[in-house]
């Protein structure tokens, strides 16, 4: 469970892209997706968005455990959109053309199924996008960079902190709760769920206490060298950008107004093949 | 010291009270500590020593508050006007955890850690983490996380962390206290060449002695009762019984001459086993060896655990533990040592049945106990961790350590009877009532041992139960086990560090290295075996020093016979 999503070092050309530079590519990339239901555009960034998962050498199993849980809630959500509202599609395309009918009044509708086809595309324009910025990311780089787009520092460093206490806390879980167990406290399925419950807070309470005195250590480390003496800090880790980032950037901000452009210029964000 | 040099740390008259506290825990402290000094501020705990760093650093009076008199100076400024951020780049501190003092992601970024709250540009902090990595022979390492780095090398990390800083006093808080033997020797080694090639000045608060005089201190202060009551050279202090008296361990080679009936004097040079001038004493030693009884190893009962042939590896590629095999007698007290990561705590967790060998059987009174589930193992092995504070989860005393018979459906009556009779061996009866909060942290250690005993097991796994404790937190942990096992009959295994404990506790030492069983011989063969000790990350032990600069010819009886002694002693002392 440890290593679900996390940064892997490789050398690979988005790997040497700086952190701000693919922040901001991230960032633009979804405000692009969630404003166009263009289905062209949609398509357009699945494809780059599969050619950038190539090139980042972004491996499966790094990425699988998630990607189902997000292929699940996405079925059931297509489905929750298909029975709330059946004809969705319809009132966007502003036509009907059924193809078979299902049950009592509903009918199944060319539109709605395309309507729900570029919800799922717009899905997959995202998600790529999310797992590589993760994995291609070293997490000191992205709090460099999200200080660097103006978050404060304080908060990017907690962000980097967490990400470094995280394997100690669950190191920490594990043992607390091989000595509970080992006095008796079922941990495992065969108790009952209450009693699980209940028992949780054994584990819980020490595992509180154990870490406050952490935070003690630690908050106590940073100030004794000197974390938050001054209104700004320079980062170790931050990479000056590139040609190569700036290119990207570039890219970026033209595909964006580009896309924009393509989407808005009938004054409808819906590409409509059925006119 | 030459009159004309400033001293760099200068108290006058320095008194503090924490704001929550009667009493002061600082009283009229006079110290001038002068540039390029070495200085070793020893006591126990609550004498005051840490409360003294805490004013070097400007944690008192910045974060921990309270009233302060006197003046103290460092490097010519006051402290409390500088504050715990100006002072930091006068003062560099160490701290004991290495764990918590590992802030960042990687080496290098820890190194620069400091640099970067300076807003350093990115080129000199570059520049400034590769000069220090080198110092440190931390360059290979720069990228590895935390989890990837020995304990020692951590420690390191640290150390390059304030030295990145061009820091003038390093301040190293019980710097000792996490490492294993070898580890902390090192650990003194490279302070003491830091020391000889930089501009420095280092003060170390520890009350491991033996192991901080492995290298020239130039002055030791004793610190007892918030006073400083010694400021002495090493040389001197070792001659005079301040140390015992103040709750500080003597080195065991001191206190084996002074067994023997030796008066040593400051000029055979006490303060190194091995440059130090025994002829004077040579003949009492022999005279008091060959009086002493003669070692009897302890009669041991029928086989209780046996461990055979264990394998096991986390992921399948590397052997944590390969073709480990022992045996423990009923009643034993045994040790289990070797370095960081040589595999102990994985062989614990494997008996209890955390995880599961690969290969190999383990059995209890001669069955095979891999059927048996976590909590049913529980019943007959008890485990202790390290902190109590990991392990206690109810508020009251006789809630917690009636706990484990609670979940197993014992009657509420039965369970009140057996959890104060336990309490009753564990000296805590006059506590059954109070909240666990309101305990000392040996007290609760205590609750933490007795919530375990209370389901009567055979055996009490012990993780590190002195670690971090001062040699008389030390002496009562111990002492109290030692009394357990009087009144129980509970075999005791102790996984540690502490040369001390295995060589005065246990009968028996199981030394693991690189998942290899190396030894399983008596404490007093196995420090006293060089090989063994190197291969295992451990120190041998000063006695052998001691004994084969006095021409005896079996080291290991003589250390034996020293054990014996000391200990027949410490109980006659207790029961007075």
């Amino acid at each position: 469970m440890s290593k679900l999503i996390s940064y892997e070092h490789k050398n690979t050309p988005i790997h040497k892209l700086s952190g701000f530079t693919k922040l901001v590519f991230f960032l633009i990339w979804c405000t692009a997706s969630a404003l166009t239901f263009d289905t062209r555009i949609l398509l357009c960034m699945l494809v780059i968005g599969f050619v950038i998962y190539k090139v980042s050498d972004t491996k499966w199993k790094q990425v699988s455990a998630v990607f189902t849980a997000v292929m699940i809630f996405m079925t059931i959500n297509l489905l929750a959109i298909f029975f709330f509202a059946p004809y969705q599609g319809c009132k966007i395309y502003g036509s009907r053309t059924e193809i078979a009918h299902l049950f009592g009044n509903v009918y199944l509708t060319q539109e709605q199924l395309f309507y729900e086809f570029n919800v799922f595309i717009k899905y997959f324009t995202v998600i790529p996008a999310v797992f590589i910025f993760l994995v291609t990311t070293d997490p000191s780089e992205l709090a460099a960079s999200l200080n660097g787009v103006g978050v404060p520092y304080s908060i990017a460093y907690s962000l980097e902190i967490a990400l470094r206490y995280i394997p100690d806390v669950q190191d920490e879980f594990r043992k607390i709760k091989n000595a509970q167990e080992a006095r008796g406290i079922e941990m495992s399925s065969k108790g009952r769920l209450m009693e699980r419950m209940k028992n949780t807070v054994s584990i819980i309470f020490p595992l509180l206490f154990s870490s406050m005195e952490r935070i003690d250590v630690v908050s106590n480390a940073m100030e004794l060298r000197g974390f938050g003496k001054k209104k700004k800090r320079s980062w170790y880790s931050r990479r000056p950008l590139k040609a190569a980032d700036f290119a990207v950037l570039a890219f970026i901000v033209v595909f964006f107004i580009g896309s924009m452009i393509i989407t808005y210029h009938d004054g409808n964000r819906f590409f409509n093949p059925f006119v | 010291m030459d009159g004309r040099i400033d001293p760099i740390i200068d108290f006058e008259n320095v008194s503090f009270k924490y704001r929550a506290q009667q009493e002061p825990t600082l009283k009229d402290i006079n110290l001038k500590i002068y540039p390029g000094e070495k200085i070793l501020i020893a006591g126990q705990s609550g004498s005051g020593k840490s409360t003294l760093a805490h004013c070097l650093n400007a944690l008192i009076p910045c974060s921990f508050t309270g009233d302060m008199s006197g003046t103290l100076r460092v490097d010519g400024q006051e402290p409390s006007k500088l504050g715990v951020f100006g002072m930091s780049k006068i003062v560099g501190t160490v701290l004991q955890d290495t764990d918590g003092q590992f802030i960042a992601l990687t080496v290098a970024e820890d190194i620069a850690f400091a640099l970067e709250n300076e807003n350093t540009p990115q080129k000199d902090m570059y520049e400034k983490v590769d000069s220090v990595a080198s110092k440190l022979e931390l360059t290979d390492l720069l990228g590895n996380a935390p989890g990837e780095l020995s304990g020692g090398q951590k420690q390191r990390v640290s150390l390059g962390g304030v030295l990145a800083c061009n820091v003038k006093v390093l301040l190293f808080d019980e710097p000792l206290a996490n490492l294993d033997p070898a580890t902390g020797k090192r650990t003194i080694v490279l302070i003491d060449e830091l020391l000889k090639k930089e501009d420095l000045t280092v003060i170390i608060i520890e009350h491991r002695l033996e192991d901080v005089l492995h290298k020239d201190v130039d002055r030791v202060v004793l610190m007892d009762g918030g006073r400083i009551i010694a400021d002495k050279t090493p040389d001197e202090l070792l001659c005079s019984n301040l140390l015992i008296e103040n709750g500080i361990r003597e080195p065991l080679y001191i206190a084996a001459l002074k067994a023997a009936g030796a008066k040593i004097t400051p000029d055979t040079k006490p303060q190194h086993i091995e440059t130090m001038n025994v002829e004077p004493y040579k003949e009492t030693v022999q005279k008091w060896y060959h009086h002493m009884p003669v070692h009897r190893g302890v009669n041991t009962g029928e086989t209780l655990l046996s461990v055979e042939g264990l394998n096991f590896s986390y992921d399948g590629k590397k052997q944590i533990l390969s073709d480990v095999s022992f045996n423990i007698k009923r009643g034993e007290m045994v040790a289990l040592v070797g370095k960081n990561g040589a595999g102990k705590s994985t062989l614990a967790s494997l008996i209890c049945g955390f995880n599961k060998p690969d290969k190999g059987v383990i059995r209890l009174e001669g069955n095979d106990i891999s059927s048996l589930s976590i909590k049913e193992r529980g019943e007959r092995i008890g485990y202790v961790m390290q902190s109590p504070n990991q392990m206690i989860s109810k508020p009251m005393i006789m809630e917690e350590v009636g706990l484990g018979l609670a979940v197993r459906g014992v009657p509420h009556s039965e369970v009140e009877y057996r959890a104060k009779e336990i309490l009753k061996i564990c000296g805590l009866y006059p506590f059954r009532n109070w909240p666990v909060s309101a305990l000392s942290f040996g007290q609760k250690k205590r609750v933490s041992i007795a919530s375990i005993l209370i389901m009567n097991p055979d055996i009490l796994i012990l993780d590190e139960p002195t670690a971090g404790q001062d040699y008389m937190h030390y002496t009562e942990i111990m002492e109290f086990l030692v009394n357990i096992r009087k009144t129980l009959p509970v075999t005791i295994v102790m996984i540690t560090h502490d040369m001390h404990l295995m060589l005065e506790y246990t009968d028996r030492t199981l030394v693991l290295t690189d998942g290899k069983l190396l030894m399983d011989a008596a404490p007093s063969e196995v420090l006293t075996d060089q090989e063994v000790c190197d291969r295992a990350y451990l120190k041998r032990t000063s006695l052998y020093d001691l004994a084969l600069k006095c021409g005896i010819d079996d080291p290991s009886e003589f250390a034996a016979r020293f054990i014996d002694h000391d200990r027949k002693n410490r109980v006659a002392k207790i029961d007075e």
